[in-house]
């Protein structure tokens, strides 16, 4: 080890070990809130959206979907395709989902022939209930009656975002139904073919395409749609733990499921504004990270410059007996670098074993998401890099500017 | 052996010009024990600062065995700090998170030696001026004659060729102050340069040259001893 090392090893040691508790407390208190600063408030940023990308993929697409082409209302040889689906060893459970756009009616019984009706646009979707719920969990979504069961006759699960007491929205061109909850009869009307039903429950969820639905079981929504192909338009797939989500979807392409449907993985079904958002959150995150390390950067240097100030005398003592200025130096920068690593340390214990399980077992209730913290190791070690390395700059610069002052100056605290 | 020419200090602060050391011939022998001695802001500390290469002279030379100081970089001046002269100030000047031992042994380990062999120089240099028992506390934990001896020790460790002294006796009680000047003519008996600046007149007899400044300028220069 070069002569100067030591000797600031040395001397960084004995004053770390020799310093004020509170005072190297309070530094280090500063570098784990710098830490988190830099890794938690992007960590959120980009948690919020992966709550959103996460309820997606759960709720609604699972790990695979395959969709209709965009020119058809079904996927053709549906049940070939599920047959094909059901020997795939990857595949842990899957749930075809028929669907039509529709219009469900509420006030039908008591308006006069001159008030307007009381309708809502919906996507009506029939399931088979116990798949649906083995690959989306839906069912754990109700918040009032209960889900649907095989021999449901009649009974529809309606989606929160279509009642106005759960989605209180008035936007021009879109409408709510009003004063239904569990047990009201509503109208469900599919192209020219009107079906009276009962509501058994209500689903909320944060997913879109979950909440603006109504449910019904698929044998009855076969009839009320008239199709008895079994050709469907949605197959969710969920894969085993530990397969690949993509190597199923080039499985079935490569089987030929593609000629018939859209095959895509929860990643390629991801709406583009969903993605624009993520990588604009991305860019905000680091730029937030950016501004933190610039703080983390002034405060260390204001530490290191303010120890250093009153510490010129014994800076002074030591040039005078004959210690090299670099030697001095090298001790700053291993205290710069003992205070970013330990504080570094703190934080990744902190936003690992606490923050981390704790955002996911409590996610943060955003309007569109339940949002987590994302906190991915190789990221954060990166931040713990580019910490240390600011650090040991800005533990670097004042220590140098007070080391190059005069030795006799120093010594007899003269300016 | 140390030599100066007309060696001039002046300090400025804006337009004000104040000249502290006026034109000093002085000399130094080996194995001298050498006492500076004036009232205050004659320019005995100055004088010494010069000499002992803590600072820069306005003007004249200073030559220390021969070397023209004029000519050595900053990185040989710290380095002829480091190996030839030892240091004793008013204040002790030790390092506060340092203990005794560390003290002594750091100009040692600047010095490459191991931190092994520094230590037990160390030790000794401690042991030699009655702070054997004290090797581990802080200077907080010590008395300021204590402190004192900690600061000779930290000055003879390495056997410099010159030990300078800046009112070493100027912060303790008398009783500190005896041991503080025995020892150094202890060391002084055994061959070491000693150029000390002193108020007190008892301890400046016994020096082996006793000289006077005035207004930065030498104004005696008397021969004690032998």
């Amino acid at each position: 080890m070069p002569l100067n090392v030591r000797i600031g090893f040395f001397l960084a040691t004995r004053a770390l070990r020799r310093a004020s508790l509170w005072t190297t407390g309070l530094i280090i208190g500063v570098m784990v809130l710098t830490f988190l600063n830099l890794v938690v408030v992007s960590g959120i940023l980009v948690g919020l959206l992966e709550g959103a990308v996460v309820a997606v993929r759960t709720q609604y697409t699972s790990d695979v979907i395959i969709s209709s082409l965009n020119d058809k209302k079904y996927i053709e040889n549906s049940p070939n395709l599920l047959l094909l689906i059901s020997t795939l060893p990857e595949v842990r459970a899957y749930t075809a989902r028929y669907r039509q756009a529709g219009v469900v009616e509420a006030n039908y019984k008591t308006r006069k022939d001159t008030d307007k009706p009381n309708t809502a646009n919906a996507m009506m979707v029939g399931i088979n209930p116990a798949k649906e719920d083995s690959v989306t969990g839906i069912g754990g979504s109700i918040v009032e009656g209960s889900f649907l069961t095989p021999d449901d006759y009649d009974k529809v699960v309606i989606g929160g975002y279509l009642l106005k007491q759960y989605f209180p929205v008035e936007t021009p061109g879109f409408t709510t139904l009003e004063n239904v909850g569990v047990g009201t009869k509503i109208r469900m009307s599919v192209g020219s073919v009107t079906r009276e039903v009962t509501v058994k429950g209500i689903l909320k969820s944060k997913v879109d395409e979950v909440s603006m639905r109504a449910y019904m079981v698929d044998s009855q929504f076969r009839s009320l749609i008239g199709r008895n192909d079994g050709n469907v338009a949605e197959i969710a797939l969920k894969v085993a733990p530990g397969a690949d989500p993509r190597a199923v979807r080039d499985t079935l392409l490569a089987r030929g499921a593609g000629i018939n449907a859209k095959v895509q993985t929860y990643e390629d079904a991801q709406p583009k504004f969903l993605k624009d958002m993520i990588a604009t959150f991305g860019m905000l995150g680091t730029a937030f990270s950016s501004i933190g390390l610039v703080v983390a950067s002034i405060t260390i240097f204001i530490v290191v410059f303010i120890n250093a100030i009153t510490r010129r005398k014994f800076i002074g003592i030591l040039k005078g007996i004959g210690i090299h200025g670099r030697a001095i130096e090298a001790s700053y920068v291993f205290q710069s670098v003992f205070y970013a690593l330990v504080g570094s340390l703190l934080g990744l214990i902190l936003v690992y074993a606490f923050l981390v399980p704790f955002f996911y077992a409590h996610p943060i209730d955003f309007p569109f998401s339940d949002g987590i913290l994302v906190a991915p190791l190789g990221t954060t070690l990166l931040r713990v890099g580019l910490l240390v390395v600011t650090t040991v700059i800005a533990g670097f610069i004042p220590a140098m500017m007070i080391i190059r002052k005069n030795t006799l100056d120093s010594i007899l605290g003269r300016n | 052996m140390i030599e100066t020419k007309n060696l001039t200090r002046s300090f400025q602060n804006g337009d004000v010009v104040t000249p502290v050391l006026k034109g000093i011939d002085f000399m130094a022998n080996d194995g001298e024990f050498l006492a500076i001695m004036g009232r205050s802001g004659a320019g005995k500390s100055t004088l010494l600062y010069q000499i002992s290469l803590l600072d820069e002279p306005t003007g004249g030379a200073i030559k220390i065995d021969g070397h023209d100081t004029h000519r050595m970089s900053e990185d040989e001046r710290m380095r002829f700090r480091l190996n030839k002269f030892g240091y004793v100030f008013q204040d002790y000047a030790l390092l506060p998170e340092l203990t005794a031992l560390e003290n002594v042994a750091l100009p040692l380990m600047m010095q490459d030696k191991s931190r092994k062999s520094a230590y037990a120089q160390a030790e000794r240099a401690l042991e030699r001026v009655g702070l054997g028992h004290r090797l581990h506390n802080l200077p907080s934990q010590l008395s300021g004659g204590e402190q004192q001896r900690v600061s000779i020790s930290r000055a003879i460790a390495h056997k410099p060729a010159v030990l300078f002294a800046d009112e070493p006796t100027a912060n303790l009680d008398n009783e500190s102050s005896r041991k503080v000047m025995d020892t150094f003519v202890e060391l002084h008996k055994e061959g070491q340069t000693i150029i000390m600046v002193t108020h007190e007149e008892p301890y400046a007899a016994l020096a082996d040259r006793l000289i006077r400044l005035d207004d930065g300028k030498i104004i005696s220069e008397t021969k004690r001893r032998g």
